[in-house]
């Protein structure tokens, strides 16, 4: 039979002789081995104490965008649901009423925004299908959490902070992908 | 976008449909030297028209396209329409994503021409056909276009309100958002609402009662005109299908109609994407699995989400839903969701 690489290494079955009955060297051989990554760079590190960089296109826990006078941008248009292969997005709309101006950007708002984070597989696919740039997917991980209820998240939690009356939460909220974009 | 083979006298306004005129007739086979809009002329014996296989053809729906573009104000996100627009399918095969336009776009003050039906004049691309309909299937004229050219507005006369039993076919003949259904407004998007054809016997003797209903689980969220596969009314005995606006705006429970069964959507279509083709449920096998045993559910989501409250019916407000409705679930507390069905314990 043809071997599929020329990577294959036939199983050496010559009867050993004393010094490899022993065992000794062999044994010494592989604790030299073990002993010499002692001094070697540790490819580990000490999470959650340390973290490492998010790749630039890491796809988090999502997040709800505002305009920079702090109204919400989402107009339940759908198109994120649509997408989304999980079906983990669901909505319902409702009109914006007179006074509400400073609320909600357009005549159209989600009354009721929700993602189940436990159907979610972070594909960005909705993040992709937005018109309005409303949706993000951040830097954060879905903590982890003992009951299933925890994470259907709902606008509280996915809305990012207001820019004129929580700022700093708000810049934290950008992360550092959206610090890099201002310039 | 405006010829409506049910509305005499439509079409010729829009120029969507325009095409090169090869050859006129057997009896005078010169070419016509301009492009003809398609739903004017009358055919004749050895005409022959070219298509999209002329160049020329393209290159001017492709201005039209741009040119109804151009004041339209693109909110498809936020409009009901979105979904079933004929102007969205046409600038999807005609228009370029881009547009060369700079200037403001024209825009209306906000009028309210009656209870049932939203104008959005700024999406209107003036191609009359709710204006046929006002003057042929209702009785008498209550709306029209007034003013000319860029400034030409569709309106009620002196602001009256449309009160004409079958006013609302104007919302099933507009090609775009322009007329939408008010007790339908923001409800929900049309591609997740599920389409099933109905009907009912309707006192109105001029109504044909059959319909589209469009539900989310059991709730009746729109009714509209069944639509062949050109997006017109339907045709019963020869005779347009319009409905009443009895059967259209207050007819809201599915109690009212006999459901037939699904409508056939396009395949292409976003509205048929996640349908099933028939109304019954497969049956279940996993309690046959668990020898007779209920699955044990781990969460009841009613319990949790707020989104498709089963005690919030959002078909029973005949206006948009505002917060307040959203907020009245209040009143649900969270053991009026659980049941012993889902086999959860009491909170």
């Amino acid at each position: 039979m043809q071997a599929l690489t020329n990577r294959l290494k036939p199983v050496d079955r010559r009867k050993m002789n004393f010094l490899e009955r022993l065992y000794l060297v062999a044994i010494f051989k592989g604790m030299l081995i073990t002993f010499s990554h002692i001094f070697k760079k540790k490819p580990t590190i000490n999470y959650p104490e340390k973290t490492r960089p998010f790749s630039p296109v890491f796809r988090g826990l999502h997040i709800l965008n505002r305009d920079e006078e702090g109204r919400e941008n989402c107009t339940a248009c759908g198109l994120c649901a649509v997408a989304c292969p999980a079906e983990a997005i669901t909505m319902e709309a409702a009109e914006r009423q007179p006074g509400e101006e400073n609320l909600y950007r357009e005549e159209k708002y989600a009354a009721k925004y929700e993602i189940n984070m436990l159907r979610c597989i972070f594909c960005g696919l909705c993040e992709e299908a937005c018109p309005k740039d409303a949706i993000y997917m951040s830097e954060t991980f879905a903590p982890a959490d003992y009951q299933r209820k925890q994470f259907i998240y709902k606008k509280e939690e996915l809305l990012i902070p207001h820019p004129l009356k929580e700022t700093a939460a708000y810049e934290k909220a950008l992360g550092n992908r959206a610090k890099k974009k201002v310039n | 976008m405006c010829y409506y083979s049910k509305l005499e006298g439509s079409g010729g306004k829009c120029r969507t449909c325009l095409v090169e005129v090869a050859a006129g007739s057997t009896a005078d086979p010169r070419p016509m030297p301009k492009l003809m809009a398609s739903c004017r002329p009358t055919v004749m014996d050895g005409m022959v028209i070219k298509n999209i296989t002329s160049d020329k053809v393209i290159d001017a729906r492709n201005g039209v396209v741009e040119f109804l573009l151009i004041n339209h104000p693109l909110d498809c996100p936020i409009c009901d329409q979105a979904g079933e627009c004929h102007l969205q399918d046409l600038s999807y095969d005609h228009g370029k994503a881009g547009t060369r336009y700079e200037f403001k776009r024209r825009t209306f003050e906000k009028e309210d021409i009656g209870p049932f039906i939203q104008l959005h004049m700024t999406r209107c691309i003036l191609c009359y056909r709710c204006v046929y309909v006002a003057d042929q299937i209702t009785d008498k004229r209550m709306h029209g276009i007034l003013d000319r050219g860029d400034h030409a507005d569709i309106s009620t006369y002196i602001s009256k309100a449309i009160d004409n039993d079958f006013s609302g076919n104007m919302i099933d003949v507009c090609p775009v958002g322009a007329l939408t259904d008010k007790t339908f407004r923001f409800k929900n998007r049309v591609w997740f609402t599920k389409p099933v054809d109905a009907h009912r016997n309707c006192e109105n003797p001029k109504c044909c009662g059959k319909a589209t209903l469009w539900l989310r689980g059991d709730e009746v969220y729109r009714v509209t005109a069944r639509k062949d596969q050109w997006g017109e009314v339907q045709s019963y005995d020869n005779k347009p299908g319009w409905i009443c606006n009895t059967c259209r705006f207050d007819k809201k429970k599915t109690g009212d109609w006999s459901i037939e069964g699904p409508t056939t959507i396009s395949r292409h279509s976003v509205i048929g994407a996640n349908k099933y083709k028939t109304l019954e449920m497969p049956a279940d096998t996993i309690k046959k699995v668990l020898h007779g045993r209920d699955p044990k559910l781990l969460m009841n989501i009613h319990n949790v989400s707020g989104v498709n409250n089963p005690n919030i019916h959002l078909s029973e407000i005949d206006r948009p839903s505002h917060m307040e409705d959203f907020e009245r679930s209040g009143e649900f507390v969270k053991g009026a969701g659980e049941s012993t069905q889902w086999g959860l314990p009491k909170e």
